[in-house]
């Protein structure tokens, strides 16, 4: 579960992190007021849900609050594009306005797991403020990495080595060793994924400050901790993921035409995969869950048809121990219900499959059976492909 | 022969009296799974379908010599039963339980490696020796008994996986399901291991898909180590970067976890790789063949040289 950038800089300041001066706006003419608060000098930052921001726009440095409006107008207007967010970019509805820091250097710092050691490491770098990713692959040797035990949990000394390492001195390591241990509170605490501060900073004046800061949530600990729903901007959010996450199934939208419906993720991906062989280009990913039921099968099928790029739908599910009987009266309600005249192929393996293939074929619906995974994916290119669709997505 | 699990297996399941923990007890029962006890704190004493539970595991192990456990607690408190079991010194844990926090598992994993206790999972459909011990969630009646073992992170793809071996001939010795989690207890170099020693496993399929580096250490691992011929699918040579595909481990991160470099490192550690998922019998078949007869397959490989060049040009 992502945050935005201002929300988890109010996390690490309510643990004793330094971060700038600044206020959230909503309208262009928050934006101005807070510019002027800063004493018009500021930085003016889009909030989305995706990193490189600053190359692509959205991100600049004002010395006037007109100027500060002005641009806030402009990025309120549209979508910002970056390298993390896909062609279509995200829209920006929160500007963080901050006071502008004269900074002396620039690091890297954060917390993650490691899935190779199952442990969370620290990685720190003194290349800080640029793509974290460029300085690992072209020069690992300035990537710093320390191993956390979960038994004895991070100590003062490590964090005081990373702090040396570093190259900082005096009073200011000591501050750094203070805040690489409260940024590992917060990872333990709020249950982090991750916890990226880039860059980190020494100020002209010599004060530590989080300049930038991006946290991740564990999706499995969010029952620990209630606030976590309520910190979520669904504007940030693709509006049929949301609907999905509401039932429990995992929908990822994806920009071809062939709606996807399978049980287990695994064998979404390699559904997606087989797809894509078979020249075809899928429309979303979407996992039911292993033991597919007929009601999240018949709420799959309802969330795929909203989606208006849709021309046809491939339906996989390797049932084993569920019946196909039932599995298919899903189907068949769901397609009723909302007029479905798309072409639909269906593949099922489980127990009572001669049932539900016979309850599909007697459906009226424009549904194909696939013998197999291979045959199934072919045959709904095909069908699309000839022109079968003929019939409009009747999606609002 | 097979892996982990046999029939003398004894199964003691964690969370029986839930809803799936009792539905999936029973299947596993009416495969031939040794079913000895269950356990639910607070319900020790009663019996359900004719199964007595404990309060707690060490109770249910004293009391019927369990083995093995397998567990459906809810996520919460998933984490507790897994510590529990290993606690009482079980051989083997299966945790089906998908949703388990991160942080839960990093203590979790601390301690096994402090132990004897072998876990498999979590989230993941489990491990079966097909005709003898069902320990999961997965369909019984798609297996085979026979010699391919079946290692993968995924449940429903491992179930597509077995019915195209058993489609073409090829039986299991024994499946495992490692699980779909960035924090899992065995992984597929403890069971390529395991497999490698197995006197009646002759080969071995496996089931990969992005997210990690897990595919990788054990293409390096398999180039070193493994006697028997091994045959591999990836999932996901299409998913977008940065999204989570389904599984909490299956995501690519800054550049890593792509299902292209886990192909790429497979095929040079001499893993035959399956270029669609509905080719992956034929793989294995196609592997098999290569490799000639289980004689064969035993003998150290005679390109040990080459190997060594290899495997010396990855690291640098």
């Amino acid at each position: 579960m992502n945050i935005h950038e201002y929300q988890a800089k109010e996390i690490l300041s309510s643990y004793g992190i330094p971060i700038p001066r600044g206020l959230v706006a909503l309208t262009s003419d928050q934006v101005e007021r807070a510019a002027k608060m800063m004493g018009g000098r500021c930085v003016v930052k889009a909030q989305i849900y995706a990193g490189g921001r600053g190359k692509a726009g959205g991100v600049r440095l004002i010395n006037h609050p007109e100027e500060a409006q002005e641009f806030a107008k402009e990025l309120f207007g549209r979508s910002l594009v970056t390298k993390q967010t896909g062609p279509q970019g995200l829209k920006v509805r929160r500007i963080l306005v901050e006071e502008a820091v004269e900074i002396a250097r620039e690091f890297y710092l954060s917390i993650t797991l490691d899935r190779m050691s199952s442990r969370y490491i620290v990685i720190a770098s003194a290349e800080g403020g640029i793509d974290i990713e460029e300085v690992a692959s072209k020069s690992p040797d300035k990537i710093l990495t320390l191993t956390i035990d979960p038994f004895t949990g991070l100590r003062p000394y490590q964090a005081r080595k990373i702090a040396l390492d570093l190259g900082l001195a005096g009073s200011v390591c000591e501050d750094c060793v203070a805040l690489i241990l409260n940024m590992y509170c917060v990872c333990q605490e709020k249950d982090c994924s991750l916890i990226e501060i880039n860059p980190l900073v020494v100020t002209s004046t010599g004060w530590l400050m989080a300049m930038d800061a991006k946290i991740t949530f564990d999706d499995n600990a969010v029952h620990r901790h209630r606030e976590y729903p309520d910190m979520v901007d669904y504007s940030q959010l693709d509006p049929l993921e949301i609907n999905a996450a509401k039932y429990d199934l995992s929908y990822i939208k994806l920009s071809g035409s062939i709606g996807c419906l399978v049980n287990g993720a695994g064998l979404a991906m390699a559904t997606l995969d087989v797809l894509k062989e078979c020249g075809g280009e899928p429309a979303n990913f979407l996992d039911v869950g292993g033991g597919a039921t007929r009601e999240k099968v018949a709420e799959a099928f309802r969330i795929i048809l909203q989606d208006c790029d849709v021309k046809g739908i491939f339906v996989n599910i390797f049932g084993g121990i569920m019946r196909c009987d039932v599995i298919a009266q899903g189907i068949i309600e769901a397609a009723g219900a909302v007029g479905c005249t798309l072409p639909i192929v269906v593949r099922m393996d489980g127990s009572h499959v001669e049932d539900g293939i016979k309850l599909l074929q007697e459906s009226g619906l424009n549904v194909q059976i696939g013998a197999s995974l291979g045959d199934g994916a072919a045959r709904i290119v095909k069908m699309l492909a000839q022109g079968e669709q003929g019939h409009v997505n009747t999606c609002q | 022969m097979s892996i982990l699990v046999n029939k003398n297996s004894r199964i003691v399941v964690q969370g029986i009296t839930g809803r799936s923990g009792l539905f999936h007890t029973i299947q596993c029962r009416e495969y031939g799974t040794d079913i000895v006890a269950g356990v639910t704190p607070g319900k020790g004493g009663i019996t359900t379908e004719g199964i007595p539970v404990f309060n707690t595991v060490a109770e249910a192990i004293k009391a019927t010599r369990a083995t093995v456990s397998m567990i459906f607690v809810p996520p919460p408190g998933a984490a507790d039963a897994i510590l529990e079991a290993i606690d009482a010194g079980i051989d083997l844990v299966v945790c089906i339980t998908e949703g388990i926090p991160i942080r839960d598992m990093v203590s979790v994993k601390a301690v096994l490696q402090t132990s004897t206790t072998n876990l498999i999972g979590p989230n993941c459909p489990g491990i079966i020796t097909p005709g003898e011990c069902k320990v999961g969630i997965m369909p019984g009646h798609i297996h085979a008994p026979g010699k391919i073992g079946v290692v993968s992170r995924s449940g429903t793809l491992t179930y597509e996986a077995v019915k195209q071996l058993t489609d073409v001939g090829l039986g299991q010795s024994t499946c495992v399901g490692i699980g779909g989690d960035p924090i899992i207890g065995m992984s597929f170099i403890d069971v390529l291991a395991l497999f490698n020693d197995d006197p009646e496993t002759e080969g071995v399929f496996m089931i990969g898909e992005i997210g990690g580096e897990a595919e990788e250490a054990a293409a390096e691992w398999i180039m070193a180590n493994m006697t028997k011929p091994v045959a591999a699918f990836i999932a996901g040579v299409t998913a977008p970067p940065g999204r989570r595909m389904g599984h909490a481990g299956a995501i690519i991160t800054r550049g890593k976890g792509k299902a292209e470099d886990k192909i790429r490192t497979l095929q040079q550690c001499n893993v035959a790789v399956a270029t669609s998922p509905t080719r992956m019998g034929e793989a294995m078949l196609e592997a098999m063949k290569k490799s000639g007869s289980p004689a064969t397959m035993a003998q150290v490989p005679t390109n040990a040289a080459d190997k060594s060049t290899v495997k010396t040009s990855l690291k640098s």
